[in-house]
């Protein structure tokens, strides 16, 4: 067990994966016959690799690898109508550093930076902000992109930009929401889920009432959890007691960092300026009823699509994936990212088809990076 | 982008922005306060905060902030971020 010395407090891990055992073990879970468990959250993804949590814990429970990485659920769609927006007289297009190398239809931020699209990499959209403020005679849009992480800080931007009167500020809105996608996976016939690790950060911002429909209308546990190996197993160990109890609850492990009731601060300001749209765009999933938010009227304004008349304010949109790319089947659960015909033969981290080798929280870079050989070997 | 970096606030800056100067790891990064600002700015000052894209997005103690860089810096997401900083600077002056 190389991977435990590595942990903070490897007398904790292996006392936690004892237990661990022992409840799979009471349940009756087997390799032939597991319990499946998704970590919904793309951070999750990656510590678990990281750690070699799905090696080191009974090969009875099996980690299914959630959507809850935004970078990997962007439709190529979406990137094409970021450089369509880059490529405008006068514009900045600013982006978390994140979406640089997802591949569009044609090509990704990056190759559309080199070929002379003023686009900048910036770590929040106030450095955007920023920019708008120094650069007046200049189109500044930023990016949105996320989960409700990443949703207030764009909220807080949009008025913050309101206030000052800016009219050369923009966002191009991508924001999703984690619930909504949860609700589809649990839908889907062909998914076998017995229970959820809760993602810890989004949980910050919303709380953990959004997840009540889980335990409550498909009888299933969910349990929020920290990023730390240590909160990742006590996190699986909660799960796993919760289904040898017969128990469908919404607990928190990580009550150290998340509200019952998230942050209201946050959430004022999303919803003062986010709305949830009808349905949205899911790379893999396809459209989700009111899984994305777009800016409210009254901020149109600082609207991208209003102003350039691109994505859902544009009539046709929608593209097909590349082909070989089983990015959906991954993300879904239903297919190994080893599985995949064109992993690490037409797509590396290096040269990513699909979006999930693009990001260290996607299920394919994960595997690449941590998995790759051990994978190789079964 | 989607795990925060935990940060300490040294001093506030712009009050009527919600704007504090933090200390990630020995940089040095203005952030905005607005969502763990309960009560008047400078009471902040001293406090550990999880910063998320340029906000504080949580209130934790101490050693929650040590685990957490820890657990970061094992997943190569410190230095990503502290990289992302710096290149949101480099952004502002035409770069990046």
């Amino acid at each position: 067990m190389k991977y435990a010395e590595e942990f903070r407090d490897p007398k904790a891990a292996k006392a936690l994966l004892t237990l661990i055992s022992e409840v799979v073990d009471d349940i009756g879970a087997t390799r032939e016959k597991p319990i499946h468990i998704m970590e919904i959250c793309g951070g999750h993804t990656h510590a678990i690799f990281r750690y070699g949590l799905d090696k080191l814990v009974h090969d009875g429970i099996e980690f299914i690898h959630g959507p809850g990485c935004p970078v990997c659920v962007l439709p190529m769609s979406r990137v094409d109508e970021c450089i369509e927006i880059a490529g405008k007289e006068g514009v900045i297009f600013t982006t978390f550093g994140d979406a640089m190398r997802v591949p569009g239809t044609q090509k990704s931020l990056l190759q559309a930076k080199a070929e002379g699209a003023d686009i900048r990499m910036v770590y929040s959209p106030l450095d955007a902000l920023e920019l708008a403020r120094r650069n007046p005679d200049r189109e500044v849009v930023f990016f949105g992109l996320g989960f409700e992480t990443t949703t207030p800080s764009t909220a807080f931007s949009i008025q913050a930009a309101a206030r000052e009167e800016l009219t050369n500020f923009s966002i191009f809105c991508n924001h999703i929401t984690v619930p909504a996608p949860i609700k589809v996976l649990l839908d889907d016939p062909h998914m076998v889920l017995d229970g959820f690790v809760g993602p810890g950060h989004v949980s910050m911002v919303i709380g953990t009432h959004p997840y009540d429909f889980i335990a409550q209308d498909y009888g299933k546990p969910i349990v929020v959890a920290g990023f730390e190996p240590l909160d990742l197993l006590q996190s699986v160990l909660m799960v796993l007691q919760q289904i040898r109890d017969g128990r469908a609850e919404v607990e928190n492990q990580y009550a150290r960092v998340v509200p019952e009731h998230g942050n209201p601060v946050s959430l004022a300001a999303i919803s003062d300026v986010y709305e949830p749209r009808p349905s949205f765009e899911w790379r893999g999933l396809g459209e989700i009823e009111e899984s994305g938010l777009r800016i409210r009227t009254r901020y149109a304004a600082f609207d991208a699509e209003v102003k350039f008349g691109i994505g859902y304010a544009a009539e046709t949109r929608g593209v097909e994936e590349p082909e070989g790319c089983s990015c959906g089947a991954v993300m879904t659960g239903r297919m190994k990212p080893v599985h995949c015909m064109q992993f690490g033969r037409g797509c590396t981290p290096e040269t990513p088809l699909g979006a999930l080798m693009v990001s260290s929280e996607g299920a394919c870079a994960a595997y690449y990076q941590y998995g790759g050989a051990r994978a190789a070997a079964e | 982008m989607c795990l925060g970096i935990p940060g300490q606030i040294i001093a506030v800056t712009q009050p009527e922005k919600m704007m504090a100067l933090a200390e990630v790891s020995g940089v040095r990064r203005e952030v905005n306060v607005a969502p763990v600002a309960t009560g008047p700015l400078d009471d902040l000052i001293g406090k550990w905060i999880l910063i998320h894209v340029g906000f504080a997005m949580a209130l934790i103690d101490e050693d929650e902030a040590a685990a957490t860089l820890e657990a970061l810096r094992g997943l190569g997401e410190a230095q990503e971020a502290l990289d992302a900083m710096a290149a949101g600077d480099a952004a502002l002056e035409g770069g990046s």
